[in-house]
């Protein structure tokens, strides 16, 4: 009984965690494109509903109302499974990520790893759908997707290692605990260049613009989810976008300083922000990660396959080895406030 | 020197966030969508649209059938045929437009002598049967008269320029 | 209770997909099924809360070794036939290589399993209760085996560059960019500004 009782208790955790996860998926979708829009000097969508803002709704009605296309040449159950495949790990990450201080479902001992484990299986649903598709153009997808999600991975890692020999901790509450104090002593500081190779691979493995070569429009009309249509298709959809959020809500954690506000610990001004719950500022940053996402794709053109190659392996790769030995430097010199 | 700037201008992403500069500015600068149905963009009073036949103020049509605009059409999507009336006059018995085959050039409505033809400003019509799309001399004087005002005076505020 | 139940599940599933993974007639359905074999085996390790080991083996195992398998198998246009061929003349081969891992597994276990449980591991275990298997791993790595840590470590660095090696090859006469040239072009270099000696306005 008392089994029974944790368990739903899990249950709710999990649903009151992964409702606003997708939320936040709607809102993103709207938000980018009325963003770029304004970018680009457009309105973008303002018919449906609060100038636009319910437009999420119609377009999720829309998907589910359409037949999902089954290639009669795919490989069936595989290409039913991709979809799910390529979701999964997107939710089950945030298992781990505390939200505001104690508001975290698993607080695992190995939760970074846990992360980056689970953001290595998203690769999976593209490689699965390209082959299941039976198609050239999703094959060709998935090839480069995988190429471009395992090597970016690499430099991902080594990112992430900078960041728990700084905290000197896997388990991601106790990162976020190293970070304690206004916005100097956040790790963006001290591990600046690893900050901008987590980012940029965290960029690259979401398949987000500018290295969105696994969808290629342009060549490859849409890669790995060409025969995909209907819900199917929406939930690649869903998994491309819970993706970004999961990355930008560990960017806002591993440096940012998580739940902590950029004032905490001053004195005067930190105890009158003291009020605001750390979820909030959690959400702030994670919210800024996700407007550079859409900023991104309004500025840069598509990488070429062969650049991206190179950038990962051959300039990303290289500066996090070098930090991580200029970091342990610091940390064992005990340099400035963060270590 | 020059080297050492560079390297640090690649590492610290400086043309990068030059870009990003640009797009940041102009997600403030306004956007530039006319939103079509509640607002529309200004009108020359040269517009090309759908086209129409005038009549004189005493109620007289212009058109004397000289063919002109049926010979200048690139399209050949005028058809006139003409008669002599009662009164000894010439005038059409006849004149259909084919707007599928019409490209809106405004060349009927340069040749022609008395300024009958003429385009004006209405560009949003359709058709819902075939056949349609071929209008004939009565909806094209019934244009003419619910439009003569401003044909009138898009014509006088063009007069200068020709 | 509830946890031998889930053990028992995952010990199926790992057991049925592991059968898979050698019956299955199409690689790529056998490439996936051994990742359902590393997943469920991690589910195991977790059960047995070993969870630095299981989402390693997640991370390392499903997450890099498995996708490029994937990449290889999905890329190859494997015909099924040829590849039965010599089922029967390799299977007291296999036969022989499974019966020596059986007898070491029974070794390694059946071994007093008494110095398995106190011996090398339970040694660093800290009373107390906190079971912070990194740390506790860490400490055993980094001390006791690190050695053979270490020798482990040269012995892929040697693997790497092996691999490296072979893959390597030089091919003459091949077209290819000199990314970073490219990259250190300047304008100045190969745009120069000239005055319209004509003036401004007039380039009809």
């Amino acid at each position: 009984m008392a089994q029974l009782w944790e368990l739903s208790l899990i249950m709710i955790q999990i649903t009151a965690l992964i409702i606003p996860v997708l939320l936040t998926v709607a809102l993103m979708t709207v938000a980018e494109r009325k963003i770029i829009g304004k970018m680009q000097l457009r309105q973008g969508p303002n018919r449906v509903g609060l100038n636009g803002w319910l437009q999420p709704i119609a377009d999720v009605l829309k998907l589910i109302m359409k037949e999902a296309v089954l290639p009669s040449s795919a490989s069936k159950g595989l290409f039913i499974v991709a979809p799910l495949l390529s979701i999964m790990p997107a939710l089950a990450a945030w298992a781990v990520l505390p939200v505001a201080e104690g508001w975290v479902i698993a607080d695992v001992n190995a939760g970074l790893l846990y992360v980056l484990a689970m953001a290595s299986l998203g690769v999976y649903g593209v490689i699965v759908a390209g082959w299941a598709s039976n198609s050239k153009y999703a094959l060709l997808g998935a090839m480069r997707a995988g190429a471009q999600v395992v090597s970016y991975e690499i430099a991902m890692g080594f990112a992430l290692v900078g960041v728990l020999m700084a905290a000197g901790s896997l388990n991601i509450s106790a990162i976020v605990e190293a970070q304690a104090g206004p916005i100097w002593n956040w790790f963006w500081l001290p591990l600046l260049p690893l900050f901008l190779v987590y980012w940029i691979s965290g960029v690259a493995e979401t398949n987000r613009l500018p290295f969105d070569v696994a969808e290629g429009e342009s060549e490859i009309v849409a890669g790995f989810h060409v025969e995909y249509s209907g819900i199917a298709f929406a939930i690649f959809f869903l998994a491309e976008y819970a993706n970004m959020v999961l990355i930008s809500g560990l960017a806002a954690i591993m440096f940012l300083g998580g739940w902590y506000s950029p004032v905490h610990g001053l004195p005067l001004i930190g105890p009158a922000l003291a009020w605001v719950p750390g979820v909030i500022w959690f959400g702030l940053k994670t919210s800024f990660f996700l407007f550079c996402y859409i900023w991104f794709r309004g500025t840069f053109p598509r990488y070429r396959y062969d650049q991206i190659m190179r950038l990962g392996w051959k300039v990303l790769i290289p500066v996090t080895v070098v930090w991580l030995i200029v970091e342990s430097v610091f940390v064992i010199t005990g340099f400035g406030p963060w270590f | 020197m020059q080297a050492l700037r560079e390297f640090f201008n690649s590492f610290l992403l400086v043309e990068l966030l030059k870009g990003m500069k640009l797009t940041g500015r102009h997600l403030f600068s306004g956007r530039f969508t006319i939103e079509y149905p509640e607002e529309k963009a200004p009108q020359s009073p040269r517009f090309r649209g759908l086209h129409a036949l005038r009549r004189y103020p005493n109620g007289e049509e212009r058109c004397i059938a000289c063919k002109l605009c049926e010979a200048v059409c690139p399209a050949l999507a005028i058809t006139i045929e003409s008669e002599e009336r009662e009164d000894g006059t010439r005038r059409t018995t006849r004149y259909d437009i084919d707007l599928f085959k019409c490209i809106y050039c405004g060349f009927c409505e340069e040749s022609c002598p008395v300024d009958s033809i003429v385009e004006t400003r209405i560009y949003e019509y359709h058709f819902e049967n075939r056949g349609e799309q071929i209008i004939n001399k009565e909806q094209l004087l019934a244009i003419g008269d619910l439009y003569e005002p401003q044909l009138a005076r898009d014509r006088a505020m063009d007069a200068p320029y020709r | 209770m509830i946890q031998l139940t889930i053990f028992y599940i995952f010990a199926a599933v790992l057991l049925v997909a592991a059968t898979v993974v050698i019956t299955s007639r199409n690689p790529v359905y056998s490439a996936l099924f051994l990742v359902l074999c590393f997943f469920t085996s991690s589910a195991l390790w977790l059960l047995a809360e070993a969870e630095f080991l299981g989402i390693a083996l997640v991370l390392v195992y499903v997450g890099a070794v498995m996708v490029l398998f994937l990449f290889v198998v999905m890329m190859l246009d494997i015909n099924l036939a040829p590849m039965r061929e010599g089922f029967a003349r390799y299977l007291p081969v296999g036969l022989g290589v499974g019966a020596v891992m059986v007898a070491e597994m029974a070794l390694v276990v059946g071994s007093s399993s008494a110095e398995f449980a106190e011996g090398a591991i339970a040694s660093t275990v800290v009373e107390g209760g906190d079971s912070n298997n990194v740390r506790l791993l860490g400490n055993v790595i980094y001390t006791k085996y690190v050695f053979q840590f270490e020798v482990a470590a040269v012995v892929l660095l040697v693997a790497i560059i092996a691999a490296i090696m072979l893959t390597l090859r030089r091919r003459g006469g091949t077209k290819h960019q000199e990314v970073a040239e490219q990259v250190a072009v300047h304008k100045a270099d190969r745009l120069r500004l000239v005055r319209d000696p004509r003036g401004k306005h007039d380039n009809q």
